[in-house]
Order: structure tokens, then sequence, then C-alpha cells
């Protein structure tokens, strides 16, 4: 059976185009995109939040665009145990719906960052099952606010719940931080407790093609559908 | 009447952005300038004519729903 999936757009979206071509490249199936206006999802197996700055990231990264009329179908979505893949603006708008825990703050150096980062899996989910425990992936990043904070009982529950499904870790070249933005445990990505909606601040969707440095984003989507 | 809401940053949440002004005063000669922290403030216009129960009411209501998130920021109505 093929796979099936949806982006969705917000004003100020500016990977969605990528995040189309990320999932009609690897999954070969059905791929919709949908306007944050729409009040209808098609039934799909994944729906993706892209990158961006939607609503110019005013008032809160994602506040915004956490009240759009999708929402509510996104919502259902993840309530009926299919997959959601919030991706840097994306990870942002999922906290603000409150379907992940924790908020993403400023940068603790202030920078905005643009680069390669390295990441390695924490917990196993079905959004990282074709990588090896220890695999060190390269996949850039593009944000402001990445700093995932959550207080200590927070934190606790994802760890006993084993939600933390990325860590930022050094990588090959020597000028790597171990943790790019301040994150607390350098935590790059999380899931719900049911582990079928996924944040990560780094950007998959730049890391597949031949064209790309690497190729390391291939491999979320290629869990999925193993 | 018009209202002002102070959102802010959680006392235990590092604010980069306050420390960088520190810095700044600091070398500005501002050397007894310390702990600085900056938050940002709401400004709206309510109906005169509307009760104080509803007033409060209302405002608690927007900044649980959009204006501030409780996870990370605090807010003060000054007004």
């Amino acid at each position: 059976m093929s796979f099936k999936s949806a982006v969705i757009t917000f004003p100020g979206s500016n990977c969605d185009r990528d995040a189309l071509c990320y999932l009609k490249d690897l999954t070969k199936g059905e791929v919709h995109n949908i306007w944050h206006e729409e009040t209808s999802l098609p039934k799909v197996d994944l729906v993706i939040l892209p990158g961006g700055f939607s609503f110019g990231d005013y008032l809160r990264s994602g506040a915004m665009a956490s009240k759009s009329k999708i929402i509510d179908e996104v919502v259902k979505h993840a309530n009926d145990n299919r997959y959601l893949l919030g991706i840097c603006n994306g990870f942002q708008i999922l906290t603000e719906i409150g379907l992940l825990e924790g908020a993403l703050i400023r940068n603790k150096k202030l920078k905005f960052l643009g680069k390669n980062c390295f990441i390695k899996k924490k917990f196993k989910n079905n959004f990282n099952l074709s990588i090896k425990d220890n695999q060190i992936l390269q996949i850039p990043v593009a944000h402001n606010e990445g700093n995932f904070y959550c207080d200590t009982e927070t934190l606790n529950l994802l760890k006993n719940n084993e939600q933390i499904a990325f860590e930022y870790c050094k990588g090959e070249f020597s000028n790597t931080e171990e943790n790019i933005n301040g994150s607390i445990e350098a935590i790059a990505g999380i899931t719900n407790k049911k582990k079928n909606v996924l944040g990560m601040m780094p950007h998959p969707e730049r890391a597949y093609s031949d064209f790309h440095q690497s190729q390391d984003g291939r491999l979320i989507i290629e869990s999925l559908i193993s | 009447m018009r209202i002002k809401i102070l959102v802010r940053l959680k006392g235990q949440i590092l604010e980069p952005q306050g420390k960088v002004i520190e810095q700044s005063l600091n070398s500005l000669g501002f050397t007894e300038f310390s702990n600085i922290r900056q938050g940002k403030l709401i400004e709206l216009d309510l109906p005169n004519n509307i009760s104080k129960e509803e007033k409060a009411q209302k405002i608690d209501s927007a900044c649980k729903k959009l204006l501030v998130n409780d996870i990370i920021e605090e807010y003060e109505v000054l007004g």
C-alpha cells in the first residue's frame, strides 16, 4: 500500500516546498500541500509542519500558527495514531499547540544558527528505527529559537517515557559543539508519549538528495516506511 | 480603557538578551546596573463600560489562549 502524506503551509513557511520534494522523492506516494486556512485534511499516513517563520514569528515562534483553522484537523490526525512531524518552526508550532511538551526559546548565544549539525538517536521510536545506536547524522539547522526548555518534572517524564528522539552531539569536524543552542540535555527532538508525533529542530528535508551535502535525512522517512 | 499587560520570561529561565544589554550598559559606564531582563509590553483597548470581573476574565482568558506561554512566561496586568 502506498504511503500518503501532506505538508501544511502557513504564511511565512519557507521549507514547505523542500518538504514536499522530500516526501515525493522518498515515499513515491501521494503528497498533498494544504493551506493553513483549510478545514479538512485528507486521510494520510504522515503530516509535516514545515520550517520557516510562520506569521513572522510574531508574539512567539509558532504561537499564531498553532491557532490556525487547520490545526483542529492536525490534532485529530495525531489522535488517530497517525504520524505527525514538525521540523524547526513545525516543532515550535507543536509545542505551542501542546501536542509536545516544553518550549523553544532563544538560542543561548543569541545567534541565528544556519549550519550543519550532528545528532544521534536517544530513544527508539518509529521515526528513527532505521538509525543505528550511536550512528551520527549530519543534518542542517537554521534557527534562532531552538533552545529546548522544560522544567525538571517534565524532563524526567520525557526520560522515563523515552520521548527524547534525538540529541545534538559532536561531529566529525573539530569545531563542532556538543550542544549548539543550549537546549536542556542537548535535546534536538522529542516525541509525544504515544510516539507518533515528532518535533525536531534539524532539517532532514535539507539532507536527502544527491545535491545535498548529506543524505542522512532519508533515514527518517525510511524508518516510517519500513 | 487602555490595558497594559507585561509579559516576561519566568525567573529561572535564562534571558540572553538581558545579559547582552547588561554588558553594553556596563561598558557604557552604568556599572551599577545588574540582573537585567527584557520582557514585552502588550497594550490594548477595552470598552469603558465593561465590568471589573468581565475585564479580568477576558484578559486572563486571552493571556492563557494566546498572549502568554505559561511554560516559559508569566504576566502581570498593569492597569
